[in-house]
């Protein structure tokens, strides 16, 4: 291309000349012109050959650019050409136009614009240039004429209405204009109206200019036998370009490598289908055992309708309820409407909100598989043996106990099964029969009884009393003489008395009005004494004082030689209650936590049970001596095997404290009070075959109490051969179940 | 104690997860493009069960992926693609700022695309599989195809998934598979069983959306360039499964019939073939044309015993499915210019019926309205001024309705300007303790062969005998109450009694006669075994325990629900009663 170009110039110069010689000589011959043409077109033919050989060498590269860029150029020069011949012609027409017909004042109108026309500045009558005329708004002149002289303003300056008025008087003036640069008024000739409608049609400025007149050819296209020069042809021109192979190899590398790309087959294979899966194989299918497929969009209700029943529309309540609550706590996310008629239905706002957040769920939520439980609730509850195969057992309240007025702490039955002592916190202690309801005796002991027992003794009337810091043990004489007798024996056998220990209780006969009522001993104690037990001989009796600090917590009596003695040398806890174990010479002492059974005759402690529960209540022993249940202040009842040491039956079937438990001596019952005022009977049977649990059956519940004072029912004992129990409650009653 | 020490989580759960983070680190991916390749591939985040363990010790809230899905996304071809193309966008970036228009035009050329074939074909191991996950790709081409065609989508994909939901639609008409339809506020929703599987999908009612800004259609178009591939081989496997020509193409009697109308108002002639395709008139053609379709009949197994009660239950069933499909056999249908067509027209066809509308709606209408063997015309106005003597003018939830019952229901309910029924939910299965709408039951007798009687007056004695009847079953409720007060007296008698006993009155000594107490032996034996049932739910064990509360919870606030329901309901219809005999009386 730099070549052909380079061979552009020097023609280009040529031309150049050419057109300074006819500007000169404006009168020549045709021949000449033509002679011009002749020496003109050596250099048009060598031109020609360049664009040739370009073109050549295009194809043989396959490129296309260099070619192009050399006709653009050829082009370009080509049209310079063509405008400096109109303007030749301009020339020559506007000397025509000077010699023929105009006149003389246009003539000297001309000769006076052409004064001042230096290059292609038409007017510089005003030399302050190019500026808003605004800045000599406040000046008398308006600018300098080319002598340095000031150029004044017109003296009166027009306004509005002299406009008007010009505009209505004077003819010319339409073809008035306004020259801003000196502040004149210039009357436009005909000639130049005629002009600027001209411009305005978008025709030549010139009236003779023949836009159509007949090209004059530059080169003729008649090829010559001859050249004009002889000049052999560059040697260039005939082998490859070396700066083109070095462009070509480039790409060639360029391809190679991959750097470019041929042009990509459009592959119409994206919107096409075919079947997928003509061969389905299971392979893939292995892959996806993990996979969970996304849960599919629930399926609309009554209430999604357009035109819903009518219950199922939000009455004022639910819909500002519904306004009120969270978007997320809502039961539906949009509120049910109805409409007379389909025509009616609009858009619903919220369609692609939810299929956006429907996309969100499936490529955002974890997954996680859930097990639904599909379980029958009825399958849940488990087969117990029906309450009426279980019977005996109580099951209708029978009996009420009044007298005392304040709550009944304890009861207890003899072990013939007749009479009920009772203490309460009104200071007495009463005694009924069982079968009547009849309070027999009464007596007065002067404080709030913690708790009454009955010796167990058959062949022995006596009743064991804890008030205060004292034990009283009391003889009803409700019996056989023989048995009273024999009681009678046993408190006065042998008096041997002991001097004990400083802290140790001391034991003191009653007199006066105290043995008129039946008080035959008491025994004196450091502290408050909470509960008092039998052993089953009925000859030793022990008592709880629970206190934190010292180790005088039980005492343990013997009643026929009064004697006192504190087991214990250390202090292991605060001690709830105890027990003697029915047939041998163990004891069960139940502290806070756990229950601890010692050997009397070893000595040591055989077996700690853990109850698992906060606060033990109360504790009662099977009569044959290998069970154990325990109740605790958070409502629980602990059921413990002694054969096997870790096995506990927890049940939680009050809703409150549990107080008191008792086992039934010969039927498999146990019952537990609570504060919740029920009684609760539970049968439990226990299996000769150490490896089955007891199978524990509730089989009645027994309400009756009144809460007062937000206790319940206080103690519960059995009767000793019937299936009946006693509860005593804060409602200052006992109450017997049959 | 020889052994190295163990190291916290470099076994078990923690290494069987990873973070959103690192997985995205792992693979060399944007966020964006991350989150594109697990919207294509269907991977999604994994809750571990122990999450602590999972994310080290940390309780930072995070999602987790399984190590394996992200494994399995390393050899993804298209992770390539992705990559691909973000080289390309990078020098496409670059020409355009050297200004280099003929490189900008030779990258465009050879823009990076990529196909999601085999992702279909992994995701979806069998047609089965695909089958059950077309739900949401209905959906979603169905919202697209009602898009406008500026702005929020390439147009290119609007008019794919136009075309495609037009194919499916065709393709349940051929298949007549419909089953269920739902007009609910949100759209209307339909159900048809395609190779036993219930497909459910939601179409938008036909209106131009006000698009949320606060919706990402990025993810949106993502989803929908995997469904439209989905949707397009699932439409082909059906097409051949009924030897229909795919893509498919209209019947040549149709077609003649179409013919006659001057198409060039409707549509360009590009577009003028879907469009005849979504006017939903005319079937389709065949590979190899049947006269008519056989219906494969049920083969007679001798079986022995129980099987029998079976085949019997499942033919019966066949014939009832058989008897809906070919519902409106015989019903010449036309729609007036208000009703929704493209739904109608839907419905119609698929269950036999012969359907046109005017010519000025849309293309591919069959016949005019004064044809005279028309028999229900669909109307959706309050009145309408010239009417045939021939034809029935019925509320468009006709059509639904009848199609939700199975049985075409007495148009009497549904004439011009009369208050139309309720519309329900045909997907409500409701179970025994559930609340079922009156409206349901109704239809659910006329199923049963049992006539209603049509006039009014007869249903109010109905209805009043209903009521009647609920009064007495009230009344038992009394009587129950009654007793329980009884007993209740009683004891307060004795109460009295006890306290004038403890405060130490003397009790006034009188012999009152002794009532002998009528004992209700079912009554009792049924609260021995309220009591039996009581004392066994004591001895559960803790954890069976908690679950039985909880199911017995959820039973309870069902119970009470549909309580709710039903007394809203009678509040409803006793006010209604009260205004219709206020009416009365003023008459």
């Amino acid at each position: 291309m730099e070549e052909s170009s380079s061979s552009n110039v020097p023609s280009c110069e040529k031309r150049g000349k050419m057109k300074r010689t006819k500007k000169r000589s404006k009168e020549e011959d045709e021949q000449e012109e033509q002679v011009f043409d002749f020496n003109n077109k050596p250099a048009d033919k060598d031109d020609d050959e360049d664009g040739l050989s370009d073109s050549e060498d295009s194809v043989f590269s396959g490129l296309e650019d260099s070619g192009s860029d050399s006709e653009e150029e050829e082009a370009e020069v080509s049209h310079d050409d063509d405008d400096e011949d109109d303007e030749d012609d301009d020339d020559d027409d506007e000397g025509e136009q000077s010699q023929q017909t105009e006149k003389k004042g246009s003539e000297e109108k001309k000769a006076d614009e052409y004064e001042h026309d230096s290059s292609d500045e038409e007017d510089i009558r005003n030399t302050v240039g190019n500026i808003p005329m605004e800045w000599y708004k406040d000046f008398p002149h308006i600018g300098y004429d080319l002598d340095g002289k000031k150029i004044y303003k017109p003296i009166r300056n027009k306004d509005e209405l002299d406009d008007f008025l010009d505009k209505m008087e004077n003819p010319d003036y339409w073809r008035t204009v306004h020259d801003k640069q000196t502040e004149s008024d210039i009357v436009l000739s005909d000639e130049q109206v005629e002009l600027v409608k001209r411009l305005q049609r978008g025709q030549f400025g010139d009236v003779n200019f023949n836009e159509y007149q007949p090209s004059v050819e530059f080169f003729t296209n008649e090829v010559m036998l001859h050249p004009v020069t002889n000049r052999p042809a560059d040697k260039r021109s005939f082998i490859p370009s070396l700066t083109e192979k070095e462009k070509v190899s480039k790409l060639v590398h360029a391809i190679k490598m991959g750097w470019i790309k041929p042009r990509r087959v459009e592959d119409d294979s994206k919107g096409r289908y075919y079947d997928l899966w003509a061969t389905e194989d299971s392979s893939i299918l292995a892959q996806h055992r993990m996979h969970l497929p996304a849960p599919k969009i629930p399926l609309p209700g009554h209430q999604e309708s357009y035109n819903p029943p009518p219950e199922y529309l939000f009455t004022d309540e639910e819909r500002a309820l519904w306004e009120q609550q969270d978007p997320s706590d809502r039961k539906l996310p949009f509120v049910p409407r109805k409409f007379s008629s389909l025509r009616h239905v609009p858009a619903f706002p919220r369609f692609i909100h939810e299929r956006f957040e429907r996309c969100l769920d499936l490529y955002l939520c974890p997954r996680q598989r859930k097990m639904r439980v599909n379980v029958n609730p009825e399958d849940l509850i488990p087969k117990l043996p029906k309450p009426k195969d279980l019977q005996p057992f109580p099951t209708t309240q029978s009996l009420v106990y009044r007298g005392h007025s304040s709550l009944v702490r304890s009861i207890s039955v003899s072990p013939s099964g007749q009479w009920l002592a009772s203490g309460s916190d009104d200071g007495s202690v009463r005694f009924w029969e069982v079968c009547s309801s009849r309070c027999m005796k009464t007596v007065q002991v002067g404080g709030a009884v913690k708790s009454v027992t009955w010796n167990p003794n058959p062949s022995i009337c006596l009743l064991a009393v804890a008030l205060d810091s004292v034990v009283l043990i009391v003889s009803p004489s409700l019996a056989d003489k023989q048995v009273v007798s024999a009681s009678e024996r046993l408190l006065t056998g042998q008096q041997e008395e002991e001097p004990l220990e400083g802290a140790g209780p001391v034991w003191c006969e009653a007199e006066g009005e105290e043995l008129n009522q039946g008080i035959r001993l008491k025994i004196q104690h450091p502290k408050a004494v909470h509960q008092v037990t039998w052993h089953a001989k009925g000859d030793y009796l022990a008592s709880v004082m629970p206190d934190h600090s010292s180790n005088m917590q039980v005492f343990i009596h013997q009643l026929s030689r009064r004697r006192s003695q504190n087991p214990f040398r250390k202090n292991k806890g605060l001690v709830q209650c105890v027990s003697f174990h029915p047939v041998r010479p163990y004891f069960f002492v139940a502290t806070q936590r756990s229950v601890r059974i010692y050997n009397l005759v070893k000595q040591e402690m055989t077996k700690k049970l853990q109850a698992n529960s906060k606060w033990i209540s109360s504790m009662a022993v099977h009569p044959g001596g290998d069970h154990v249940i325990c109740g605790s202040y958070d409502c629980r009842l602990s059921w413990f095997d002694l054969d096997l040491i870790n096995n506990i039956d927890r049940c939680r079937h009050h809703k409150r404290a549990v107080r008191g438990v008792a086992y039934h001596r010969s039927y498999p019952l146990f019952a537990s009070a609570s504060d919740d005022g029920s009684v609760i009977v539970c049968h439990g049977t226990v299996y000769n075959d150490l490896l089955q649990n007891p199978l524990i059956v509730p089989v009645k519940v027994l309400r009756g109490h009144v809460i007062t004072h937000d206790l319940g029912v206080l103690d519960v004992t059995f009767h000793p051969t019937q299936p009946w129990i006693f509860s005593s409650g804060a409602d200052a009653t006992i109450r017997l179940f049959t | 104690m020889g052994g190295l020490q163990k190291k916290k989580y470099e076994r078990g759960s923690a290494t069987n997860y990873i973070t959103r983070n690192r997985a995205r680190k792992k693979l060399m991916l944007s966020l964006p493009d991350f989150r594109r390749l697990c919207i294509l591939k269907g991977i999604y985040p994994h809750e571990p069960k122990h999450k602590k363990k999972v994310n080290k010790g940390s309780t930072a809230p995070r999602t987790f992926y399984l190590l394996k899905d992200i494994r399995f996304l390393l050899h993804e071809p298209i992770v390539g693609k992705f990559r691909e193309y973000k080289i390309f966008v990078r020098k496409l970036k670059k020409a355009y700022g050297k200004t280099e228009w003929s490189t900008v035009e030779r990258l465009r050329e050879n823009k990076p695309t990529y196909k999601l074939d085999h992702i279909i074909k992994e995701r979806y191991p069998s047609f089965i599989d695909a089958l059950r996950d077309i739900d949401d790709a209905l959906c979603m081409c169905f919202l697209f195809s009602t898009f406008a065609r500026t702005g929020k989508c390439h147009v290119q994909t609007i008019q794919l998934c136009r075309r495609l939901t037009v194919e499916w639609m065709n393709y349940v008409i051929a298949s007549r598979s419909l089953r269920k339809v739902f007009i609910s506020i949100k759209g209307i929703y339909y159900q048809a069983e395609v190779m036993g599987q219930l497909i459910t999908w939601l179409v938008p009612y036909q209106f131009s959306h006000d698009h949320p800004t606060d919706v990402d259609y990025r993810v949106m178009a993502t989803f929908t360039e995997m469904y439209t591939t989905l949707l397009g081989f699932v439409n082909f496997r059906l097409y051949h499964s009924l030897n229909l020509l795919y893509p498919p193409k209209l019947d040549a009697k149709a077609q003649a019939e179409l013919k006659e109308e001057d198409e060039d108002d409707y549509a360009m002639n590009s577009e003028s073939y879907l469009e005849k395709l979504s006017a939903l008139s005319a079937s389709l053609a065949r590979v190899v044309s049947s006269a008519d379709e056989e219906e494969a009949e049920l083969d007679q197994f001798p079986d022995e015993g129980e099987d029998v009660e079976k085949m019997e239950a499942r033919e019966k069933e066949q014939k009832q499915q058989e008897a809906q499909r070919k519902m409106f056999h015989g019903l010449k249908f036309f729609l007036n210019r208000e009703v929704p067509r493209e739904s109608l027209a839907f419905v119609i066809r698929c269950f036999g019926g012969e359907v046109s509308w005017d010519k000025s709606i849309c293309i591919g209408s069959t016949y005019d309205v004064t044809d005279e063997t028309i028999t229900h015309h669909i109307v959706d106005r309050p009145s309408i001024d010239k009417q045939y003597i021939n034809r029935y003018y019925i509320q468009p939830q006709w059509v639904y309705d009848c199609v939700n019952a199975k049985i075409l229901l007495p148009v009497e309910d549904y004439f011009i300007g009369v208050t139309l029924p309720p519309h329900l939910s045909p997907f409500v299965e409701e179970r025994e303790g559930d609340y079922v709408p009156p409206e349901k039951l109704k239809i659910m007798a006329l199923q049963r062969g049992e006539t209603t009687a049509n006039d009014q007056e007869e249903d109010n004695e109905e209805e009043e005998d209903e009521e009647e009847e609920e009064e007495e079953e009230d009344d038992d409720d009394n009587a129950d109450e009654e007793e329980d007060d009884e007993e209740e007296a009683e004891e307060k008698n004795l109460k009295e009694m006890e306290e004038q006993r403890s405060q130490g009155k003397s009790l006034q000594v009188k012999v009152t006669p002794g009532k002998v107490k009528v004992e209700n032996p079912a009554r009792k034996e049924q609260e021995e075994k309220a009591e039996e049932k009581r004392l066994a739910i004591m001895m559960m064990k803790k954890k069976e325990k908690y679950l039985y509360d909880k199911i017995m919870f959820g039973k309870k606030r069902k119970i009470r629900e549909a309580n709710k329901l039903a007394a809203k309901r009678k509040a409803h219809d006793d006010a209604e009663k009260a205004q219709k005999k206020k009416k009365k009386s003023r008459k």
